[in-house]
């Protein structure tokens, strides 16, 4: 059965701060929440839209060098928005393709940017994305337990 | 061969465009081209401006772990690296592999080259190819097409959806799998596995097969645009089975010329640095690879679904095989040395993929128990070479008696088409830019150019944005004339900056 919380997160574990969306999820998957699935992968992509089949709600985690520190959240929706690179297609757009694969609104999404300044090959977390993701994981916390409702951080 | 247009003869005196990055390709690239005042073409490179650091990554690392990590090299081949790592401990150990481990790992390599060339082909070219090199911007990408053709766009997801199911089944995992370690696997199909991949394979292949006839009609209705776009003459590298077979995933090399004349046939790749060299050049990280015995000037070649068509002497699976015959043939033999013939030949290659899958899955060696070779004599030096979705990959490494890899060293698939890449867009900008004011059109010619070698970059840190593209034309004091951008969505703003 698909588990109606899917928390997805995307980099490459070996780039520095790129790691931040897989070791989000890691750390959310070791708490063992019910009715909570962990998915990670290098970088979103076209098929993942077919993950989202089901859902009650979903949670794109990704580290981004444009978010203010230590993270930013905020709801996604679809659009058509003109995203043309491959290994990084955006949220929205996913949440496009699957309108136009399922012919059906998407489940509600959020996303998580963590901010990131390092991505060099064989480093690991900087010492600000190290905080950033300390303080992240702390807004998950009490995002889910009010119901994974509000968008804005408390 | 040549090298016109790499260098100008009076740059100082030239105006400067860069497309930086280049789009839809996976990494970093920039492109520069410089133009007089008549808006001529006297000077084109492409610069690579990630390549760097792979080897350090991987020295002083137990060679076990190698086959592991070297897949985060890359996120967009990871299984390429994983199994060309593999394939050069294997010989540092010295065994051979048991059936069943190379069936697994001929499986998990198919499925590769399914999810890669359908990613590229349906996600990445097609736009492209559906809507004109020039067409309006906002309608030219994956959402456009799914839009307009929600029916293809959707077979492509389930190609590319299928292919990582292959690679979840064999590697262990979707992605960081660990399904093949030196000397074998560790992992076979099970029984259920093995039913779940059935139950979709002979969709996945009539689809692929569809997808052949869908690039050969975009070659019937632009025949004259496709045969021209970019074309160049090149030699040509891959991996032949000891039959002359297409393999992408075992053989030797075989090389030929422009003209199709065999170079050197079966070479053994344990010793391919006897017959390829690597040149540098300043304005490029990436290195430029020839032919030994005839030089860097010379000796440059191309790689992947292009050459490996035209160079094997038949496919062996039968839908692919009669493509490879008509593709061949199509229209006196031309689209099998046109740039865009990369894309035809790509989907030749995915409907060989598919059937080699189907096969592979009827063989009851995949769900066998034996999955780890016997001990054999331990080497120094391992070399493993696959075909990966983009062309040949070597994978090459010492270790030492404390079981460290004291030495790397890595020729990518995109490195190989480093010179070719360049080459093509050399054609296209005489083509399509000589004499004319550059827009965002114009320029995604030199993009598709690229686009059709599936170049990857490389593994590019993708939390870097979407690639913002900027385009500023400077005069020979590097003072800005004119700029454009196209901004992390994709729209290309006039006198704008990326943001």
């Amino acid at each position: 059965m698909t588990a109606p919380v899917l928390v997805f997160g995307w980099g490459n574990p070996s780039r520095g701060d790129d790691a931040l969306g897989p070791l989000f999820v890691e750390r959310v998957e070791a708490l063992g929440l019910p009715g909570v699935e962990c998915l990670t992968d290098f970088q979103l992509q076209v098929e993942h839209a077919l993950d989202l089949h089901g859902r009650r709600l979903v949670l794109f985690v990704d580290a981004s060098v444009d978010a203010a520190a230590p993270y930013e959240v905020s709801t996604v929706v679809p659009a058509r928005d003109e995203s043309f690179t491959s290994h990084a297609m955006s949220p929205r757009s996913v949440l496009q393709v699957y309108c136009d694969l399922e012919d059906e609104e998407p489940p509600p999404t959020w996303q998580l940017a963590i901010r990131g300044e390092a991505f060099e090959l064989g480093d690991g977390l900087s010492p600000a994305a190290a905080e950033g993701l300390e303080a992240a994981l702390a807004w998950f916390a009490g995002w889910i337990a009010r119901g994974a409702t509000e968008p804005v951080p408390g | 061969m040549s090298f016109e247009l790499e260098t100008a003869t009076h740059p100082e005196q030239l105006k400067r465009v860069a497309i930086d990055p280049v789009s839809r390709v996976e990494g970093h690239g920039k492109v520069t081209i410089l133009l007089d005042d008549d808006n001529k073409v006297h000077q084109v490179r492409l610069h690579i401006v990630e390549f760097r650091g792979f080897e350090r990554f991987i020295q002083g690392r137990p060679y076990w772990e190698v086959p592991v990590m070297v897949q985060r090299l890359c996120g967009i081949c990871p299984v390429s690296h994983h199994l060309a790592a593999s394939k050069a401990l294997d010989m540092i150990l010295g065994v051979k592999l048991t059936p069943t481990a190379e069936k697994v790992r001929r499986l998990m390599h198919y499925g590769q080259i399914l999810q890669s060339h359908a990613l590229h082909f349906f996600h990445l070219s097609s736009p492209d190819l559906l809507f004109g090199f020039g067409s309006d911007v906002a309608k030219r990408n994956i959402v456009g097409v799914a839009a307009a053709d929600p029916e293809t766009a959707k077979k492509g997801v389930l190609l590319r959806k299928f292919g990582q199911e292959v690679i979840r089944l064999t590697a262990g995992k979707r992605v960081h799998g660990t399904g093949s370690v030196p000397g074998g696997v560790n992992k076979s199909l099970s029984a259920d596995e093995r039913a779940l991949l059935l139950k979709d394979i002979y969709q996945m292949v009539a689809w692929s097969r569809e997808a052949v006839h869908l690039i050969r009609a975009l070659f019937e209705k632009n025949l004259q645009e496709y045969n021209a776009f970019g074309r160049f003459r090149a030699q040509g590298m891959g991996l032949v089975r000891p039959d002359g077979a297409m393999d992408l995933f075992h053989g030797g090399l075989r090389a030929r010329d422009a003209d199709g004349k065999v170079l050197f046939d079966h070479f053994d790749y344990g010793r391919y640095w006897e017959i390829i060299g690597e040149s540098v050049k300043p304005w490029s990280y990436m290195k430029f690879p020839f032919f030994k015995n005839q030089g860097p000037e010379e000796g440059w070649y191309r790689v992947g679904p292009l050459v490996r068509v035209s160079n094997c002497d038949f496919i062996p699976t039968p839908f692919a095989d009669r493509e490879r015959t008509e593709f061949l043939a199509f229209d006196g033999g031309s689209a099998a040395g046109a740039t865009l013939g990369y894309h035809w030949a790509r989907m030749i290659e995915m409907l060989h993929a598919a059937e080699a899958i189907k096969d592979l899955l009827h063989d009851d060696d995949i769900v066998g128990t034996n999955l780890m070779a016997d001990g054999g004599e331990r080497q120094e030096r391992g070399v493993g070479v696959i075909e990966a979705p983009r062309g040949t990959l070597i994978h090459h490494y010492r270790v030492n008696e404390d079981d460290q890899v004291i030495r790397a060293n890595l020729i990518v698939s995109t490195t190989h088409n480093n010179q070719a890449m360049n080459e093509s867009i050399r054609q296209v900008a005489r083509q399509y830019l000589d004499g004319h004011q550059v827009t965002e059109g114009l320029l995604n010619h030199i993009e598709v150019a690229i686009r059709a070698f599936d170049p990857c970059l490389s593994c590019a840190t993708h939390a870097l944005g979407q690639m913002p593209l900027e385009v500023s034309i400077e005069d020979a004091n590097g003072t800005v004339l004119d700029r454009a951008a196209r901004d992390g969505n994709g729209r290309f703003i006039a006198g704008g900056v990326a943001g």
